[in-house]
């Protein structure tokens, strides 16, 4: 049977959406939407821990709230910087576009450091997912701590990679492997991101698999959607930040 | 890259007060756990607070969803608070076992 081809215009095709805007937009919503209950989960299951143990232990004295702050600091800024670029991306403003979401990217790999170093710092004291040396009855802080700043950490990187898919195409993919190498070699070998770098070569995989297989050419609306997950990432540290943060600090003198 | 027509306005001055309040609002937080201001439960009431209006103000302004119409904001806002709020359910069970002491 022959196809029947209907020809009619779009708007007659569609009818308007129920939440007034484009389907990209409401599904990258729906995912995030979805990722906060998992954040969520996360962050019940860390504070449910928190309440039952009278000896949670309090690692964390002045520099590593310091630390923590300028993190923050650092993902405020990004977002601001990317909120700027969705601004630019309106206008048609290329060259701004690109550079405010480089800007958004370099101030979450800031981020992404700072927090690998605490890490590494926390690991070098002897606090594993299994045990830590401040609370011996409370081997849960380290399974917590780890999943729940790892799993946010996960998404930052993610969401690193993601908008340099946006703002460079297929120019990213050079330069994330680069990135990959580099970090690669430069972390210790008994670092755990010796290993934990390599989420950028399965990202970088990704990541081409996307710019081979669809290529295109990101408008306005991507660049608002990468802002939405970027800003969503933002959001769940400043959960994270209090919770696990502000909440264990350890005052002395 | 085509344009979208801003359907709203919005200025870069907009989003640098937000970026302002939103640095204030994390000082203030950090001010109020390093000096110790309130005991470990109001502490945590306080921070939270604070955390909800910075994450209000985040989905609002940076995600734009002030500028969403009505049916948007109120079916996502609606779904994820009254899933996040089922969670609470776990804590009486965690007052249950600090009352039962660790052992």
């Amino acid at each position: 049977m022959a196809d029947v081809v209907v020809q009619h215009s779009m708007a007659e095709a569609y009818e308007p959406s129920l939440f007034g805007t484009y389907s990209k937009k409401i599904g990258m919503w729906l995912f995030l939407l979805s990722d906060s209950l998992t954040f969520g989960a996360l962050l019940f299951a860390y504070s449910y821990g928190r309440i039952s143990n009278p000896d949670w232990p309090t690692p964390f004295h002045r520099e590593s709230i310091i630390n923590a702050t300028i993190m923050t600091a650092c993902l405020l800024s990004s977002s601001l910087t990317m909120v700027l670029g969705v601004l630019a991306a309106r206008r048609g403003d290329r060259a701004w576009t690109r550079n405010w979401i480089l800007l958004t990217m370099l101030f979450g790999t800031g981020f992404i450091v700072l927090h690998a170093m605490e890490w590494s710092k926390l690991i070098g004291e002897g606090m594993t997912p299994f045990k830590n040396p401040w609370a011996a009855n409370v081997p849960q802080f380290g399974g917590t701590f780890f999943t729940l700043t790892g799993m946010h950490m996960l998404h930052v990187t993610i969401g690193v990679i993601y908008l340099g898919v946006v703002a460079l195409r297929k120019k990213w993919l050079p330069i994330l492997l680069v990135i990959w190498l580099a970090a690669w070699l430069a972390t210790p070998a008994d670092n755990v991101f010796h290993t934990g770098v390599h989420v950028l070569l399965i990202g970088a995989v990704i990541a081409a698999f996307i710019l081979f297989l669809k290529p295109k050419d990101y408008d306005a609306h991507d660049v608002e959607i990468a802002g939405l997950y970027w800003h969503f990432v933002d959001l769940v540290w400043m959960f994270i930040f209090p919770l696990v943060y502000l909440m264990s600090t350890r005052i002395t003198g | 890259m085509h344009t979208v027509a801003a359907h709203h306005d919005e200025s870069k001055s907009q989003y640098l007060w937000v970026w302002g309040a939103l640095l204030l609002l994390t000082a203030v937080e950090v001010v109020l756990a390093y000096k110790q201001v309130f005991q470990p439960v109001q502490m945590l009431e306080a921070l939270m607070v604070l955390s909800i209006i910075k994450s209000a103000l985040i989905i609002g302004y940076f995600m734009h969803l002030k500028y969403e119409i009505a049916s948007m904001k109120w079916v996502l806002m609606a779904a994820v608070c009254a899933c996040l709020c089922l969670m609470f359910v776990f804590f009486p069970d965690a007052f249950r076992v600090v009352r039962l002491g660790v052992r």
